[in-house]
């Protein structure tokens, strides 16, 4: 643990979080003008050279601009062919081992004892000042304990409990949609459904949800981090405000259990009964940690394959019409749309000593990147991986939710989410046209997207 | 023939022929049983393929790896004798083996 995570946990009782962190900030603003601060690179985009005109060593598939300007397959099919275990060593984000087969990832996510998920599992470091602790990023024995204090929130036994609540905020949302006039899919559908599903699980103030989906989308973004856009100003002010509303919320929910309230099956409440988590507010950057994991994953993922889906079955025609014939092909679908969009592109580790993998060698300390987006593609394993197939045999056997202790904790609730999601729309609509090519996000982590607009046919 | 008996959570009962040398989590997928995911395929990587055997029958499947303990740790249903489908090898010494499965999968 940092001294700073150190002395945030001592102070805590007596200094809110949200200052603490405005004094991070103001300490480092003052410090990085006197002394020169860490580096931060900066991303202009220009158009990206076709993969075949590079040397293998020049390959560099840490561009934030590699999914929104479509040449991250033909990047990867050559690592994959060529090069598989590939060595990049002047990236943005320094030296890095691309792991790009599908064999090769799952033998790096399995072996947590020669690959470190600590301190972070994005390419690039977390802001300075701003390096919470999250289970996602620890390793056993650490890492269970934390995860068997929350993972509850997320079990199928809890889905169960509510299932009827999330189909009852998805017909909400698919009531009010606009038939036969352009709508933007991104902003109506996957952002407010996601939102509100965020806001279920942490029984946050409803009318303020579309913070939660701001915080995560802003915890993701930063250049140092994915290459993406929000400067550490932005950040720093999120993390200010979510410390804020997220130690009231477990004020709030203490002071009900207190009063004799039965305790929810909300993620706060679910963290005050465990004896592991129930003091965790005294510990800011790891309470933060834990509730900013479960907005992240909780958010981008689901939200873009929400998204995804929709433009899967555009660009696949003929799959829309099969499933509309046969919906109880929806499940096995659920899968191959995860698949297809693999709304993570990876996720890091370090080598704790040297590995032989694929007749290369990394050693101890180097940074190694399972890039789960191709692996997902890698036709070793997948039969005609680019193809969108709704009734694809061993759909559930993709990369999206990694493997090993780090699996997805929220892969059932989002498999659910996006059932629940198709089973109303198929029930509703006849078609959903795709009017032009979505906007994507700016990002090595999140393929994700930022605007999709679409045209609803209703059902005859 | 040797077979091998796997409870659905819900009751329902089937009689699967054993063919020795595959996995019992394979041998489950192969005859298309509800309730074994096997996300991984196999490679004690996921945890979706947990079965939990009779008290009697447990100590002949086998000993349970760290790295399989691990993913059985991962699920809350976790009870003394759960194993991963995928790490059981099936031979004619379980003919007779009878095993539960949990109500969710993770």
């Amino acid at each position: 643990m940092s001294l700073k995570s150190t002395a945030m946990n001592i102070t805590a009782p007596v200094i809110p979080a949200h200052w603490q962190i405005r004094a991070v900030h103001r300490f480092l603003k003052i410090k990085n003008t006197l002394f020169k601060g860490p580096y931060v690179p900066t991303f202009v985009e220009s158009p990206l050279p076709e993969v075949d005109t590079l040397a293998i060593e020049d390959i560099d598939v840490s561009s934030p601009f590699l999914f929104r300007q479509k040449k991250w397959q033909s990047y990867f099919k050559r690592l994959r062919d060529e090069c598989p275990v590939h060595y990049q060593k002047n990236s943005p984000f320094g030296p890095f081992w691309s792991i790009t087969r599908y064999d090769d990832i799952v033998f790096v996510d399995k072996h947590h004892d020669l690959f470190s998920a600590e301190p972070i599992i994005t390419l690039g470091r977390t802001p300075e000042g701003l390096e919470i602790e999250t289970f996602i990023a620890m390793d056993p024995p650490k890492h269970d304990e934390q995860r068997k204090a929350v993972q509850n929130v997320v079990a199928p036994k809890n889905l169960k409990e509510m299932e009827g609540l999330i189909r009852q905020r998805t017909r909400e949302v698919l009531d009010e949609l606009p038939v036969g006039q352009p709508f933007d899919w991104v902003k109506t559908v996957s952002i407010e459904l996601t939102a509100r599903m965020l806001a279920t699980l942490l029984d946050f103030p409803y009318e303020l949800r579309h913070k939660l989906v701001y915080w995560s989308d802003v915890s993701t973004a930063s250049p140092e981090t994915t290459g993406g856009r929000v400067d550490s100003d932005e950040i720093f002010a999120a993390a200010a405000d979510a410390g804020k509303h997220f130690v009231k919320l477990w004020h709030d929910k203490a002071a009900q259990k207190a009063a004799g309230q039965e305790a929810g099956f909300d993620l706060i409440s679910l963290m005050q009964v465990n004896e592991e988590t129930k003091d965790m507010v005294k510990r800011p950057m790891e309470f933060m940690g834990n509730l900013t994991l479960l907005i992240v994953g909780g958010n981008d993922t689901t939200r873009n394959s929400m998204t995804g889906g929709v433009l899967a079955l555009n660009q696949f025609p003929d799959e829309f019409t099969k499933l509309k014939e046969n919906p109880a092909l929806i499940p096995n679908m659920v899968s191959e749309i995860i698949r297809w969009q693999t709304p993570l592109a990876y996720m890091r580790r370090i080598a704790k000593q040297d590995v032989e993998l694929n007749g290369k060698t990394i050693k101890k300390g180097d940074k190694v990147v399972m890039w789960y987006a191709s692996g997902n593609r890698d036709e070793r394993n997948i039969d005609q991986p680019d193809t969108f197939m709704i009734d694809r045999k061993g759909a559930r056997n993709h990369l999206s939710f990694g493997f090993g202790v780090h699996r997805c904790m929220g892969n059932r609730l989002a498999e659910l989410q996006l059932r629940i999601l198709w089973e109303e729309l198929l029930q509703r609509f006849d078609d959903i046209e795709v009017l032009s090519e979505p906007e994507c996000v700016q990002s090595n982590f999140v393929r994700g997207y930022s605007k999709m607009m679409v045209q609803l046919t209703a059902k005859k | 023939m040797a077979s091998v008996t796997i409870i659905e959570f819900g009751g329902t009962e089937h009689e699967v022929e054993i063919e020795a040398g595959k996995s019992l989590m394979q041998i489950a997928v192969d005859n298309s049983i509800p309730g074994i995911d096997a996300d991984c395929g196999g490679a004690c990587a996921c945890g979706t393929c947990h079965v939990i055997v009779s008290s009697e029958w447990f100590a002949k499947t086998g000993s349970t790896s760290d790295e399989e303990d691990m993913m059985l740790g991962m699920t809350p249903e976790r009870a003394d004798t759960s194993r991963l489908a995928c790490q059981i090898e099936a031979s004619e010494a379980l003919d007779g083996l009878v095993v539960q499965l949990p109500e969710f999968q993770m």
